[in-house]
């Protein structure tokens, strides 16, 4: 931290544009020598010591020797929040970030503590903009009262004291102490106001592009994950749910493993079968795969994708659709016209698939309980695991690790709830791990969704009036979020709502089927799929009505300055319009999400022979405001990779009520030859909200790498994934 | 009862011999760096240098391995300092990091065979997946270790 820090943003703000602007690569750039000072963690972020000596509050601890500790209340996926929402705290502490250290918050705190540590989740790229205001608020509390503290001792006005790189100074006499001799005065004083925060315009601190403080520990094999507990006397299970969702362990004959070393038994739940072992999870999983489980999985087991595809399809015309917007008089404005279209766009189900497998470690005993797993809410994971186990909340122990990815799959509890049941029958600490197959097929699925589109256009061939029917199931149902039935559930029908185009009569339906297969929020819900139907729809019109797909959004965002920032960037960045070989092709799309605006330029080369390259794809991001820019831009890569893994691969098929994929053979996910040249340009617009980061790169990949295939080949991809479509000339 | 030298450390393994090393290095040597994440070779978060080439240690039975000299992440560079976790920190290649020791494993034995490889080299030898799609990093960083290698 500098004196200098504003200038120092502004001068490397320039410089990230500038190497952008030069075709080059906006990460990467080398660090200050200052920022090399990083903050630490330790390899093991939890610390079984939930109160720390010197405490200041819950957040805060000061030592003698000035080291700091921040407690970080979220959790790190990946998406680099751990580093982030402690950066935000620095910023109003005033203090020396290398003498920050950060670990967990400890949800069994929070609960003895009325929720001292507020939301514990990460989802919804919630985790800086729901914290900033609050984080801001820790730091600058303990700030006045490390100012406090010094002006009582020195006897003058705190007015004339202020507080910079953990030290505070008495301006009119020089005087200073640094926060180490203020900390035990400043934890008991009680301020009569908590004090304004900073304006952005007042930060100092932030937005800086500094390294992760997880960074090193991931390089050297010492980060903790869930999978790496180890508990003395732990046995380990593996465990096999019955693969067709709601079906019943009917009976399973466990007398083919008699005299197999080291299994300590088969545990038997409702819906799964599993098999404990010592010494190795390979003794447990290779024993489980000995087994032959029956199953009753009554009526869904005859269930299929064709049927469901079938269904949902034919819920297009049902006359019992939920309005969730309705500008103007859409059924006029398509009688009076004089130019239809009409599309149906479908999407599959997709398994989250994170590199770590689900996992959960318990040591159940009778008046505690200890649980290692890495979960996006520690929080509902500790309320959980005391309904699992049948323990007062206090009495629960979430020890949250490094998660290895979440993309919203890692806060259902279902893997704590098994490995709780597994060791209340065999009474000793339990390491569950499910294999990468039972992961798949165990998912709580990105739903299914069909989207039937109409659109009139006027003479000019610019759309007059469109209708957007969304056929999907219910992500609120499965997860027990209660929602009026009368309203759209917003994942249902996000980006589509919110899409930002001045058509005067729009009109969005959503008609929610649920069938037996669990959905659950997924990397961007709704607009990771929507933003293809619609953005490729509404190329469809414009090359029927022979406009640039790009003139047309600019036309139908006029008057939306922020919106058309980004998508000139995309533009311009990804040199829309330049020629190209034959074969190859362009396509752009934009969406809003998270509060956030994202623009995508994808350039494909599709060979004779159908075989597809995404060679490049330009992205252009308006996330309001940013905390650490480098990682901003880490996230809007990995939106793009996640969102062309699905794009171009993912589709979980449906046989006989089960999912038919199961590892990474079958459900296919980018590698560094498939993975495009991904430039990110970052133009963060200010004003009051702050929008999300992990989230709205993910939408529009799908839609430019569509329209890309269509301006190479002629082809319009209207079901996902593309590698269905036979792309041979 | 095989023998093997883990990281420098001579280990008498006494399992199933189908046991495959991955387990044997997670769960009964307890060197956890090395990640369980498909169990049939697919995706790479498990591989290690078995006699200096890159495996999937997944699929790897510790049986055939009497005698053989294992590397995993843990026994790479005493403090952190291999070119090629060197490049890894300077990049800031990882996200959520779980994919990262096999990646690194699998670049440091692909580095050894090809000195100053081009993109297309690595697009062949490089198939490792990151579900993060820390590849735009991942690729600099390559082409960084490479050069910290040569100098």
């Amino acid at each position: 931290m500098r004196g200098a820090g504003a200038a120092t943003f502004n001068r490397r703000y320039f410089i990230l544009t500038a190497v952008s602007a030069a075709g080059g690569l906006l990460v990467g750039i080398t660090a200050d020598p200052d920022d090399a000072r990083a903050a630490t963690i330790a390899r093991q972020p939890w610390n079984d010591n939930d109160s720390a000596p010197h405490e200041i509050d819950a957040w805060i601890a000061i030592n003698p020797d000035d080291s700091i500790l921040i407690r970080y209340q979220r959790s790190e996926m990946g998406q680099g929040s751990m580093t982030a929402l402690p950066m935000i705290i620095a910023e109003e502490l005033q203090c020396d970030w290398s003498k920050v250290r950060i670990e967990y918050a400890s949800a069994n705190r929070s609960v003895r503590e009325n929720r001292v540590y507020g939301d514990m989740f990460s989802h919804g790229s919630m985790s800086v903009r729901q914290s900033q205001k609050k984080m801001q608020q820790v730091g600058a509390s303990a700030r006045e009262r490390l100012i406090a503290a010094a002006a009582t001792r020195w006897h003058v006005a705190a007015s004339e004291c202020v507080a910079v790189q953990s030290v505070v100074t008495h301006r009119p006499s020089g005087r200073a102490l640094r926060y180490g001799q203020l900390a035990a005065d400043a934890a008991k004083i009680k301020l009569a106001a908590e004090p304004a925060i900073k304006t952005p315009a007042q930060f100092t601190f932030i937005p800086r592009s500094i390294p992760r403080v997880d960074l090193v520990h991931k390089t050297d094999g010492s980060a903790r994950f869930g999978m790496d507990a180890q508990v003395p006397g732990m046995v380990f299970a593996a465990i096999n749910a019955c693969p067709v969702r709601g079906g019943k362990l009917k009976s399973v004959d466990e007398s083919v493993l008699s005299g197999t070393p080291g299994i300590v038994g088969v545990v038997k739940l409702e819906n799964a079968v599993a098999v404990v072992a010592t010494g190795t999870f390979w003794r447990a999983k290779r024993a489980l795969s000995r087994l032959q489980p029956e199953w009753d999985v009554g009526a869904a087991g005859s269930v299929d994708s064709g049927q469901l595809s079938a269904q949902f399809r034919s819920a297009l015309t049902e006359p019992k659709a939920v309005t969730a917007r309705n500008d103007g008089d859409v059924e006029r404005a398509f009688s009076d016209a004089t130019r239809m279209f009409e599309a149906i766009y479908e999407t599959p189900y997709l398994s989250h698939s994170p590199m770590e497998p689900m996992n959960a470690t318990v040591n159940l005993q009778p008046d505690r309980l200890d649980v290692w797993v890495g979960t996006q809410d520690a929080e509902a994971a500790l309320g959980a695991a005391a309904r699992f186990s049948g323990l007062k909340p206090e009495q629960v122990h979430i020890h949250n690790a490094f998660l290895g990815g979440g993309f919203g799959r890692r806060d259902a509890n279902d893997d704590i709830a098994q490995a709780i049941a597994i060791a209340k029958v065999v009474k000793q600490p339990v390491k569950l791990v499910w294999t990468r197959e039972e992961d798949t097929r165990q998912d709580r699925f990105r739903p299914h969704a069909v989207v039937g589109f109409k659109a009139a256009v006027d003479a000019k061939g610019m759309p007059i009036a469109w209708s957007m029917r969304v056929v999907t199931s219910s992500i609120f149902q499965t997860v027990g979020i209660p929602f009026p039935a009368d309203k759209a559930e917003p994942p249902a029908v996000d980006t589509l709502e919110s899409n930002g185009y001045e058509v005067p009569n729009t009109r969005v339906e959503v008609l929610l089927k649920n069938t037996h297969l669990p959905v659950w929020f997924y990397r961007a819900p709704g607009g990771n799929q929507h933003v293809f139907a619609i953005e490729s729809f509404l190329d469809e019109i414009a090359s029927a009505s022979g406009i640039d797909p790009y003139q047309m959004r600019r036309k139908l965002l006029r008057g939306k300055p922020d919106w058309l920032k980004v998508l000139d960037s995309a533009a311009e960045k990804g040199d829309w319009g330049k020629p190209l070989p034959r074969g190859s092709g362009r396509g752009i799309a934009i969406c809003t999400f998270t509060d956030s605006l994202c623009a995508q330029v994808a350039e494909v080369t599709v060979k004779p022979d159908g075989h597809l390259k995404v060679n490049r794809v330009t992205v252009a991001l308006d996330t309001r405001h940013m905390v650490n820019p480098q990682t901003v831009v880490e996230q809007a890569q990995s939106s793009v990779i996640f969102g062309l893994s699905a794009a171009l691969y993912g589709k979980i098929t449906i046989k006989d009520g089960a999912a038919v994929q199961g590892n990474f053979d079958t459900y296919r996910m980018v590698r560094l030859a498939d993975a495009p040249k991904i430039d990110v340009h970052l133009m963060p617009s200010g004003g009051p909200v702050w929008g999300g980061a992990g989230e709205p790169a993910v939408p529009p990949v799908a839609a430019a790498v569509a329209n890309a295939i269509f301006a190479a080949t002629g082809k319009r991809i209207r079901t996902l994934p593309i590698t269905d479509t036979d792309l041979r000339s | 009862m095989i023998t093997i030298d883990v990281n420098g450390v001579s280990r008498q393994i006494d399992i199933e011999p189908d046991t495959p090393l991955l387990w044997v290095l997670r769960d009964v040597i307890g060197l956890t760096g090395t990640k369980f994440g498909c169990g049939i070779a697919q995706c790479g978060a498990c591989t290690v240098h078995i006699n200096g080439a890159a495996m999937r240690s997944c699929s790897v039975p510790i049986g055939a391995l009497d005698g053989a000299k294992v590397v995993t992440i843990e026994g790479l560079s005493p403090d952190n300092n291999h070119p090629v976790q060197r490049a890894w920190i300077e990049e800031g290649v990882p996200q959520c990091g779980y994919c990262q020791s096999g990646q690194i494993m699998a670049v440091t034995a692909f580095l050894k065979i090809s000195a100053r490889p081009t993109d297309a080299d690595i697009d062949a030898n490089i198939t490792n997946i990151c579900r993060c799609g820390t590849y735009e990093a991942l690729r600099r960083a390559i082409h960084r270790a490479a050069d910290l290698m040569k100098s």
